[in-house]
């Protein structure tokens, strides 16, 4: 079968996402369940341990409050509470925590520090998986068992304001709600007011059990202006007013009903110097919780420090205080100061409960729990337990008792923290099988791409695919018989839920089909490149060819690429891959510029025979190519790479010679303008000096010059009515911004109110559609009426065009510079480099991947999940809707990639340098996109024991299979393009004869 | 003929090792508490001070260049100062491409120049000891086969492995290991010198291993 290399490549590109997609189902466990998970009333609660007898105790204990309200401020960090700013903002919590009747511990989310997972955390007690960041935007109903299920099975009334997604999290839960959007970051008072206009009706009245009230406005602020923001006081000081209206009612309350009641204050996680969240730095990670109660009073000398404990350890204590079951999946232990007053029997009844439910969990999760240190000190304080029961039960002696019974409780609390820790480390367990299943789809197509890489370099159009050749369909039976033999083993065998398991006949069969197919192709292929070297090296031989040397550009394209894959596997380049990026594309800068160099001062020397065989590089250059593992070719001549003489006038040559360090210039400049990454975050850059309040005047100037220069260098290839489209685009970009209050107009005071700009930013829309639809009608048009190559050029421009504008309007303003360089890199690129000096299809093919990539960060992205921007995914959008809001989310958060892409094909069409080009472009970007890939895939699977699993490497693999997703969907255009060119020449040999 | 060439030259690139070494050993006589990463900016200036002297004491004893024999005195001079004008270029020139390359703008700018200041050294004064101030001389000498004699080539070699060495000097800078010479710009410095004293070495090995297909235009 003959497949274009470009069609090739994209087929190969789709499997991939396919293996990878199996393989993140793999590598993200679930967490830790209980598996009987089905009535809630159907397991009593366990009786109290007696030595020799079973106790009459087997019910569960009374209460300890009668209501409780839990406050839950989003973002709220422990120094917020506990530390000057607290002092400063929150004085009535402040006496409450240090001098009042409470309880504060320092509580530590896990990564990722996220609002949903959060609060099934804070709910169910247990670890929810990583995968739930991606459900944070469109949360299901919780199915786990939490402690507002037992509450709504115990018959309590609850009310909840707040964030909505508790409302989609425990649907039919409450007896009366209110849910606020999360989406709308700029909105920090109205979202509060929301919550807050309730509470005085629902405090007097009094019909409840429990009240939970979820605020906003701090975690906006902190996304939008950062923890120093003068905004975090007024809104603490707010927050602290909520808190004394809360506690003084319930204090009235308590008078009338004689029982106490508790007011929870928690945050959810906390917030980083920037003021996002969602990694696992200290400030992210550590929250305040602070328990109030009368029962908590204390004397004047008794100063209680806060200390450190789990935020999961939350769900127990709240079931125990009030008088739940403890969640099944909860892998919390129970706050013991809680119940510190209440007499011993009840103290290690609670105890005894919890430490039930705990080694439960671990009876149904590890088989070799009897061996666990945990459950071996909880079986000894069992015990311990019973004989204390039994001697209480006796006689009263109250010194004695008491010594015992302080010890009963210190080994139940050792006991549970060691069975916690087990439990919360078991949560990583991974489905080995669904991982192997999408590492072999992945190396198998990896291994096809790169045994394909002599065909595609020597310039055929089309490749020779050995699909169905007999010989190789015995062994693909076999293959696909063992393949479904070891399926069958493993699914039956397996304790441990598998994902591949799980789904049905058909769609495993086919996995199967699909990996014994790659295999022989793979095969086939070996086969048939093994027979071509041979008669290449006898066709090399006649022909007696010259040492066909590689440029120091090619060899630096070719290292560069394989060290940054290498590198991938130290944590710290991981999180700084930003200055990999920089440093290749600065060293790629300044190869290109003494290559400049040479072909300007010494453009007679190149009728010199290749190199002088002595140059360091050249003995690396040949041993790397016989390796294979390049995908750049080698130069189609070295002698023709002189300059054209007609170019070298004065100004173009001064000019080509500028071209680099022109490009570095830009670089530097974005490099500045933000800082990303884990060690350079908190350094105060550019778009910090932008983005502040003060200075809304200076970004609204550059803003504007910069959607000019935008403007300026994109109409160049347009036709009149795209032209126009993008002027009014662009400054319907500017309209919309300055809507929503980021920018100013000169014309306009600067109070005026703020709205969502919905309007704007659909008329921006209309033309981003407007422009992408006359590219395409181009593209069409030029495959139809068969008109010359230069309409195919423009309309592919168009297109590019109508991703700027989109990207325009994604980016926030003080990013839009990071456009305009983009745009005029490129336009430097080709006009003073690529088209003098020549480069190969390949080695531009490269360099714009290079490019894409560092723009990637330029942007302010990082290899951690905090720094997306999902804001731009709202632009225009009254309501959230998954579907818009994903595609702008990932398109705004991939900008640089797609454009630098869209770039590529535009330039190849426009140079035409061969009827494969586009082909053979196709080809090297699926295989520089799927090293990585496939690298990392490798790497994470032997690191997945390591300790930054979770906070560095799992976000990056996350990114790292939505790259190959959007490298495919790149990879359809470039060949759906290159299509159009194909049947255009066609019907061009057509007409002729 | 050429194995007393090459011998010479491993001497005179013994001479700049020792130089190298001896800037490490002999400020630690005295100065108290000198060593080379707390007190790195003295190293820098020892060292690049060391390599000059050693570079101009070998330029003016065994003269390898023969071009530069009768000339008057004036002459000397302006091609003294025109050399000591190449080298703070040079300096200035390598200064902006670390800047280029992410170094900060406005904070250690001493620490930058004083790299870019020993990289000079390791890179420009031989350069100019050899060549002397004569750009179209070090385009050939840098150009695909423009050598014309061991010292050219040896020069080649020196050159390319102290920018490799710096390049390679910048990558444990992102690692998290928070050791003392990871901090700017040593890791880089320190690389330089590296890749300066392994060129040193490897040059007339490589050149008396590869003496038999060397050939130059001059002789």
């Amino acid at each position: 079968m003959r497949l274009g290399s470009g069609a090739f490549a994209t087929i190969c590109v789709a499997i991939e996402v396919l293996g990878v997609a199996i393989f993140l189902r793999g590598f993200f466990p679930a967490s830790v369940k209980s598996s009987s998970r089905t009535g809630l009333q159907a397991e009593p609660p366990a009786p109290e341990p007696l030595a020799g007898a079973s106790s009459n105790w087997t019910k569960l204990p009374l209460p300890l409050f009668s209501k409780a309200v839990i406050v839950l401020i989003d973002a709220l960090r422990d120094d917020f509470v506990f530390g000057s700013k607290g002092a400063r903002y929150m004085p009535f919590t402040t006496y409450l925590v240090g001098k009042g009747p409470s309880h504060s511990f320092v509580a530590e989310a896990k990564p990722p520090t996220v609002t949903m997972p959060r609060i099934k955390a804070l709910m169910t007690g247990s670890l929810p998986g990583f995968v739930d960041v991606i459900r944070n935007l469109n949360s299901p109903a919780l199915l786990e068992d939490n402690v507002i299920r037992q509450a709504k099975a115990a018959g309590k009334r609850m009310i909840f304001y707040g964030d909505e997604t508790w409302v989609k999290l425990f649907p039919k839960h409450f007896v009366e709600y209110d849910g606020t959007t999360s989406f709308f970051v700029s909105d920090y008072t109205e979202v509060d007011n929301n919550v807050t206009r309730h509470l005085e009706r629902v405090l007097k009245r009094g019909d409840w059990d429990i009240l939970i009230l979820h605020y906003l406005g701090l975690d906006h602020i902190g996304h939008v202006s950062g923890p120093e923001s003068p905004l975090i006081g007024r809104k603490l000081r707010e927050m602290d007013g909520i808190l004394m209206k809360i506690y003084t009612a319930l204090l009235t309350k308590e008078r009338e009903t004689l029982s106490p009641s508790l007011l929870v204050l928690c945050g959810d996680h906390g917030m980083s110097e920037t003021g996002s969240h969602g990694a696992a730095s200290a400030e992210e990670v550590r929250t305040p919780l602070v328990l109030v109660s009368s029962a908590f009073e204390r004397k004047p000398d008794d100063i209680r420090h806060p200390t450190q404990v789990q935020q999961t350890d939350l769900a127990a204590t709240l079931a125990i205080g009030l008088g739940f079951p403890i969640p099944k999946d909860s892998i919390g232990s129970l706050l013991f100061p809680v119940v510190e007053r209440r007499p011993m029997r009840e103290q290690l009844r609670f105890l005894h409960l919890n430490a039930i439910q705990l080694s439960r969990l671990l009876q149904e999760n590890v088989p070799s729990y009897e061996k666990d240190p945990g459950f071996e000190q909880f079986v000894m304080a069992e015990k311990l337990h019973g004989n204390w029961v039994k001697l209480h039960l006796e006689e009263d002696r109250s010194g004695a008792l008491l010594n015992l019974g302080t010890k009963v409780a210190r080994q139940y609390l050792g006991a549970l923290r060691t069975l916690s820790l087990a439990l919360s480390t078991h949560v990583a367990q991974y489905d080995t099988y669904s991982m192997a299943v999408g590492t072999i789809i992945v190396l198998e197509t990896l291994i096809l791409l790169l045994l394909s890489i002599p065909q595609v370099l020597r310039r055929r159009a089309e490749l020779e695919v050995p699909l169905s050749s007999p010989v190789f369909s015995l062994l693909f039976y076999l293959m696909f018989l063992v393949l479904s033999a070891i399926h069958v083993v493993v699914c039956t065998s397996a304790e441990s839920s598998c994902y591949l398991c799980s789904l049905p006949w058909l769609a495993a069969g086919g996995v199967m089909v699909l990996v014994s197919a790659l295999l022989c192709v793979i095969a086939s292929a070996f086969a048939r490149m093994v027979m071509d070297s041979t008669f290449l090296r006898k066709v090399q031989q006649s022909a007696a060819h010259p040492c066909s040397g590689w440029s120091e550009v090619g060899l630096l394209l070719l290292l560069g690429t394989v060290g940054h894959v290498l590198s991938l596997g130290a944590s710290s380049f991981v999180e700084e891959e930003h200055q990999t990026w920089y440093f290749l594309v600065n060293t790629l800068c300044l190869a290109l510029s003494q290559e400049t160099c040479r072909s300007y001062f010494l453009g007679d020397d190149s009728k010199l025979q290749c190199y002088f065989h002595t140059e360091p590089g050249t003995v690396g250059a040949t041993c790397m190519r016989q390796d294979c593992t390049a995908c750049e070719a080698p130069k189609a001549g070295q002698a023709s790479k002189g300059l054209p003489s007609g170019a070298r006038g004065g100004h173009t040559r001064w000019a080509v010679l500028a071209g680099p360090w022109l490009v570095l210039a830009c670089c530097r400049l974005l490099r500045s303008l933000n800082h990303t990454g884990v060690q350079g975050a908190h350094r105060p850059d550019l778009s910090h000096w932008l983005t502040s309040p003060s200075h809304r005047m200076e970004l609204s100037c550059l803003a504007a010059l910069s959607l000019l220069a935008v403007f300026l260098l994109a109409q160049r290839g347009c036709s009149p009515v795209v032209k126009v489209a993008l002027a009014l685009g662009l400054l319907g970009v500017f309209c919309y911004r300055a809507a929503t209050g980021n920018l100013l107009f000169p014309w306009q005071p600067a109070n005026r109110g703020i709205s969502k700009g919905i309007l704007e930013a659909r008329f921006v829309y209309v033309f981003v559609l407007g422009i992408l639809f006359m590219g395409t009608k181009d593209l069409l048009r030029s495959q139809v009426i068969a008109a010359d190559f230069k309409v195919k050029t423009v309309g592919l421009w168009e297109l590019y065009s109508g991703l700027v504008l989109l990207a325009a309007l994604l980016l926030r303003p003080h990013n839009l510079p990071v456009l305009t360089f983009s745009l005029l890199i490129q336009t430097i690129m080709t006009k003073f480099i690529w088209k003098p000096l020549r480069h190969d299809v390949a080695e531009i093919t490269v360099m714009h991947y290079w490019f894409g990539q560092a723009f990637f960060y330029f942007q302010g992205n990082s290899n951690n999940i905090a720094t997306i921007d999902i804001s731009s995914g709202f632009v225009g959008l009254d309501t959230y809707m998954e579907i818009p809001a994903t595609f702008l989310t990932v398109f705004g958060t991939y900008v640089g990639p797609v454009l630098w892409a869209g770039h590529l094909a535009h330039f190849l069409s426009a140079e035409a340098s061969g009827d494969s080009a586009m082909g053979r472009a196709c080809f090297c970007y699926a295989l520089i996109c799927s090293v990585p890939v496939a690298t990392y895939i490798i790497l994470v699977t032997s690191l997945r024991y390591h300790l930054f699993i979770w906070s560095v490497f799992s976000p990056k693999l996350l990114y790292e299979g939505m790259h190959l997703l959007i490298t495919a969907a790149l990879c359809v255009l470039f060949t759906a393009t290159n299509q159009t060119g194909h049947t255009s020449a066609w019907t061009k040999t057509d007409a002729r004869n | 003929m050429k194995d007393t060439d090459i011998k010479t030259l491993l001497y005179a690139h013994f001479l700049c090792i020792f130089s190298v070494i001896l800037s490490v050993l002999i400020p630690s006589f005295f100065m108290e508490d000198f060593s080379i990463l707390d007190t790195h900016l003295t190293w820098l200036c020892f060292c690049s001070l060391f390599v000059t002297s050693i570079n101009l004491v070998l330029y003016l004893v065994p003269k390898p260049n023969a071009s530069s024999k009768r000339s008057s005195l004036s002459h000397k001079v302006t091609r003294f100062l025109k050399c000591c004008v190449y080298f703070f270029v040079s300096c200035f020139f390598f200064h902006v491409i670390f800047v280029l390359y992410g170094a900060p703008l406005i904070e250690l700018v001493l620490e930058t120049f004083l790299f870019a200041v020993i990289l000079s050294t390791f890179t420009t004064v031989p350069c100019l000891c050899l060549l002397g101030p004569n750009l179209k001389a070090w385009l050939r000498v840098f150009s695909k086969n423009g050598v014309t004699s061991i010292w050219e080539n040896s020069l080649q070699i020196t050159t390319i492995s102290s920018f490799v060495g710096a390049w390679l000097g910048a990558f444990p800078i992102p690692l998290d290991w928070e050791r003392p010479w990871q901090v700017w710009p040593i890791s880089c410095t320190l690389g330089a010198t590296f890749g300066y004293v392994a060129g040193l070495v490897i040059s007339p090995l490589w050149i008396y291993w590869n003496r038999k297909q060397l050939t130059y235009k001059n002789n």
